[in-house]
């Protein structure tokens, strides 16, 4: 019972109780929603802590709570209509560029990183402190109300929301009895009292609503923990050739700050096949339909090697890391000949799609072994254009017409001079640095350019070399992740989902029977129901209840009398 | 044989547009047959609102708080003929609430008004029939789940709305007031889906290729059909509360405002049904999200990415969220707790068509 003696304080601040405040015990500790302050400031000469306390308070209510949530739907907002850098940052410079007015602002208040601004943060900090610090009293609050007893009947039963009585010749004590057993087989708690049975179920509403918050605590700490170990890198892998997860293979990498390079797993794999469809007709002729990358992998060091299949939605997980198909597209091969005739080059070229259809750019960098006519060294270079499906001789431009390699075309511009690779810096595989190259020159002086097909070969003027268009290989790109904190992210969010069905289907609700000998000698029945809020199934299983006890304790004869005598009661309460 | 099977994929979609546009005609005589049921009931007196909040009714309440006694379950089963005198339950209602009836219905109790509305809901059944079969012909030209496109998505998205209102018809729950609005909507659905957002029938991208869209978009589409219905609740709500209020204070709504108001059920039980179907979905909206974050981990390499659709999916997310907390504030139920909601709808409206038009992100279909 002790629980209910800090009751009267908190009834009349029951959200949404159907009860009046007037039923003081019987109606408290329904549910454990935190008491509503006055907003007004009581802490003025409190002192520090007294202030400090107000702001908690303040803090972990419902109003509060309430106004952080609808921030943090705001505050996310900006960040769907302005581009972000974690997202796209080509998007974001070129928003800058055309909004220059705006940019200064924007800045200030991180519009390009909304969601790990400052403001963002302390909006979601705040509301998950002000979750911790509901979450934890009210734990308590449950426990102690399910090492409680449902209250005592209140005196006026006719007073609830629901309300039952009759006459019958059993008698009181029997009545109880039957009740007690009826409740407690329909899994209420009961509690018997003088005169009466209090009963209450339900109490997995309020579970549901403390481990769905909890939930959200959860998923909340698997986030953080996930973005500090987490390590994410990107990977062109030609047909034939291979990669082995170390930090050096990679072309780009970002982590967060806790990872270190021992985290990640070892394997290596072999890009075998890697097949591409495409629609051929219709409307969305050249959509893709289907990427399959087929690779041999071995887990570990020395692991054995195995088949497998990578596609767009379905990762490769090897020990933790997952491997990502992400893009693909094509790798000229081209050969390089010297003047005297000696290969010097031979290689595929991986070519950067620029558009759905895969039309290509590149450059092709021969950096050792080429001497010139008059025996010097030199570099060469090529800028080069690639389309897969060419529009045919007299289409002009080079566009592709069609992602497959129907009518694959090459245009290259040759170069000759320093490519700048030793430079030190950091250098596009994609483009070509001309700054210390000259451009190779028909007789006309005009610049030397050509196309070629498959298998066709070019001369470099003034017997430079020639240049082969081998074949074509392809080449896919791979992301490899490893996002420690998923599994209980979903485990948290599985949780969240279970609470809330919990908290939102179930309802807590308490019954009351009593019975007392009436002047007369009959028994007068009373049953009540109070839920946390007023629902149509309250009447419904009070009258279900009810039905099955009357048969237990049909009514007394007499009924006229009986009725009589009920409303005149009735009336006079009235 | 590819050919072949090509030209009927072609017939199929031939059918399944045939049939859309049939439903639309459909629905259009169900409007209509809707709009003859309130003109009829226009014409009975009902008055019962006004009774109930001024003249006796608001002297009689302080004295005898107003008890009702209400049969729906509790008498079906109290109703046994064995039982000699058996006992009644007493409903009350919270202190504070108005203790309004129920409205009686568009029909406003009229026979007339009654016998349209039947068949404006028998057309409207007949409708729901014809566009889904619509949207079946659409899966099957297609050969996968009708959910490729912002055209399959709309033609679905009013097909399980209406199949859900019919559903809580066949329930036997008090919901035929929401037909004209329900119809009128999804009257614009399929309008703005049949002239701006049709795409020729077709297959997916390969992001699409997943189980997960199964899963995902189908109850992506049902928690959006739902929710709808809840904001219709709720708009109503909002007349429903300033008609009440103004006749409570002593004022005189204009006459057809008396008219439809007085036909719909009471505030109080159009704030019930907005909050209890959106309370129902929102487990459902939050699994949806839930199953969108595992699809895209599986398609993408993160869960989470703050991309515009997943922005505007946790923005509705949290609006409803702040909408249910709201309800179980004191100072914040009511119509405060029903703009929420309306907010919450917009969002996921937004969400649709315009981050789907408008922003560019990883969530692009195929041919809008
Ligand atoms: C991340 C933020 C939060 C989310 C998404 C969230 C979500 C929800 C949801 C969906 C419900 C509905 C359950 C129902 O209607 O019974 C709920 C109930 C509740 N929440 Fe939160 N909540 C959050 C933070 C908080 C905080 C900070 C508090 C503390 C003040 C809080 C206290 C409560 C309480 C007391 C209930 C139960 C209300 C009742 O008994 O009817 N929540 N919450």
């Amino acid at each position: 019972m002790s629980t209910t003696d800090k009751a009267p304080a908190e009834a009349p601040q029951q959200s949404e109780d159907a009860a009046e405040p007037a039923l003081g015990a019987a109606g408290a500790q329904l549910s454990t929603a935190p008491v509503e302050d006055a907003p007004t400031g009581a802490a003025a000469g409190f002192g520090v802590i007294g202030w400090a306390r107000w702001f908690w308070r303040q803090l972990t209510s419902m109003r509060v709570a309430l106004i952080l949530l609808f921030l943090l739907s705001l505050g996310a907002i900006p960040g769907s209509l302005i581009p972000q850098t974690s997202v796209d940052a080509m998007k974001v410079a070129e928003w800058q560029r055309t909004h220059e007015f705006w940019v200064p602002l924007a800045e200030k208040l991180q519009l390009f990183d909304v969601y790990t601004s400052f403001w963002f943060s302390a909006i979601y900090i705040l509301l998950f402190v002000s979750l911790i610090g509901c979450i934890v009293p009210r734990t308590w609050q449950f426990v102690g109300q399910l090492r409680g007893r449902p209250p005592a009947a209140p005196k006026r039963l006719d007073r609830l929301p629901a309300h039952t009585t009759w006459r019958t010749d059993t008698s009181p004590d029997e009545v109880l009895a039957h009740a007690t057993t009826l409740l407690g087989r329909r899994r209420f708690r009961t509690e018997g009292g003088t005169g009466h049975v209090a009963a209450e179920k339900g109490y997995l509403r309020e579970t549901g609503n403390l481990v769905f918050h909890l939930a959200l605590i959860v998923m909340l700490v698997a986030f953080a923990w996930g973005k500090l170990y987490t390590s994410e890198g990107g990977k062109l892998v030609l047909r034939g050739s291979g990669f082995s997860n170390t930090l050096t293979q990679y072309d780009d990498f970002k982590s967060g700050s806790l990872f270190t390079p021992d985290d990640l797993p070892p394997f290596s794999f072999t890009l075998d096949r890697f097949d591409a469809t495409y629609e051929k007709t219709g409307p969305q002729k050249g959509t893709p339909r289907d990427f399959k990358a087929y690779v041999t992998l071995s887990k570990g060091a020395h692991g054995a090697p195995q088949k497998a299949e990578i596609e767009v939605n379905k990762p490769l997980e090897v020990d933790g890391a997952k491997v990502y198909l992400l893009g693909h597209g094509y790798a000229p091969v081209i050969s390089v000949t010297d003047p005297t005739g000696k290969v010097i080059f031979r290689n595929a070229v991986p070519m950067l799609p620029q558009d759905s259809n895969l039309t290509s750019a590149g450059a092709i960098k021969v950096t050792d072994g080429y001497r010139n006519k008059n025996g010097e060294k030199e570099q060469l270079g090529f800028s080069a254009q690639f389309v897969p499906t060419f529009a045919g001789k007299g289409g002009g431009t080079m566009l592709s017409q069609f992602p497959a390699a129907d009518l694959p075309v090459i245009a290259l511009n040759a170069y000759h001079g320093s490519l700048g690779v030793d430079s030190g810096l950091p250098q596009n595989v994609y483009q070509l640095d001309t700054r210390k190259m000259q451009q190779f020159t028909k007789e006309n002086g005009d610049p030397f350019a050509q196309m070629l097909e498959p298998k066709e070969t070019m001369t470099l003027p003034d017997g430079a070399g020639t240049v082969t268009f081998e074949g074509i290989e392809r080449w896919a790109t791979f992301s490899v992740t490893r996002q420690p904190g998923s599994g209980l992210a979903l485990a948290g969010a599985i949780a969240a989902i279970a609470g809330l069905a919990g908290s939102l289907f179930i309802q807590r609700r308490r019954i009351w029977v009593r019975a007392v000998a009436g002047k007369d000698g009959v028994t007068v029945v009373e049953m009540a129901g109070l839920g946390r809020s007023e629902s149509a199934r309250l009447p419904q299983e009070l009258a279900d209840l009810a039905a099955v006890l009357h048969e237990r304790a049909p009514s007394a004869p007499h009924p006229v009398e009986a009725q009589a005598e009920a409303e005149e009661e009735q009336g006079e309460r009235g | 044989m590819t050919l072949l099977a090509a030209a009927a994929n072609e017939s199929l979609a031939e059918i399944s547009n045939k049939l859309i546009y049939a439903s639309m005609a459909v629905y259009t005589l169900a409007f209509f047959a809707h709009i003859t049921e309130w003109v009829f009931g226009s014409r009975s007196k009902v008055g019962r609102t006004a009774a109930a909040l001024t003249g006796s009714g608001a002297g009689a309440r302080g004295a005898a708080p107003a008890v009702q006694v209400r049969g729906a379950g509790a008498t079906a089963v109290l109703d046994k003929p064995q039982v000699p005198d058996k006992p009644q339950v007493v409903t009350r209602s919270a202190a504070g609430t108005r203790d309004v009836p129920d409205g009686p219905g568009a029909a406003g109790g009229t026979e007339k008004g009654d016998l349209y509305g039947r068949i404006a809901i028998s057309l409207t059944v007949l409708a729901f029939l014809i566009e889904a079969a619509g949207v079946v012909a659409r899966a099957l030209s297609v050969q996968r789940a009708p959910w490729g496109n912002m055209y399959e998505f709309s033609i679905t998205f009013s097909t399980v709305a209406v199949g859900a209102y019919l559903a809580l018809l066949a329930l036997k729950k008090n919901v035929r007031w929401l037909g004209l609005i329900l119809v009128t909507t999804v009257l614009l659905d399929l309008g703005i889906a049949v002239t701006w957002l049709y795409t020729e029938s077709d297959q997916l991208v390969p992001a699409l290729h997943s189980y997960w869209l199964w899963i995902h978009v189908s109850t992506a589409i049902f928690c959006g059909a739902v929710f709808y219905i809840g904001a219709a609740g709720a708009v109503l709500y909002l007349f429903r509360d300033s008609y009440e209020a103004k006749l409570a204070s002593g004022g005189k709504p204009g006459r057809f405002a008396t008219s439809v108001m007085e036909r719909l059920p009471s505030a109080g039980s159009l704030d019930k049904f907005s909050y209890r179907i959106n309370a129902a979905v929102f487990p459902l909206w939050t699994f949806t999200i839930i199953a969108g974050a595992i699809w895209a981990g599986d398609a993408w390499g993160r869960y989470w990415g703050w991309d515009p659709k997943e922005v505007w999916s946790f923005v509705t997310w949290v609006a409803y969220a702040c909408y249910l907390h709201a309800r179980a504030t004191a100072g914040w139920k009511g119509r405060k707790a029903a703009y929420l909601a309306l907010f919450a709808f917009a969002c996921w409206i937004w969400n649709y068509y315009g981050v789907n038009i408008l922003l560019s992100g990883k969530h692009s279909y195929a041919g809008v």
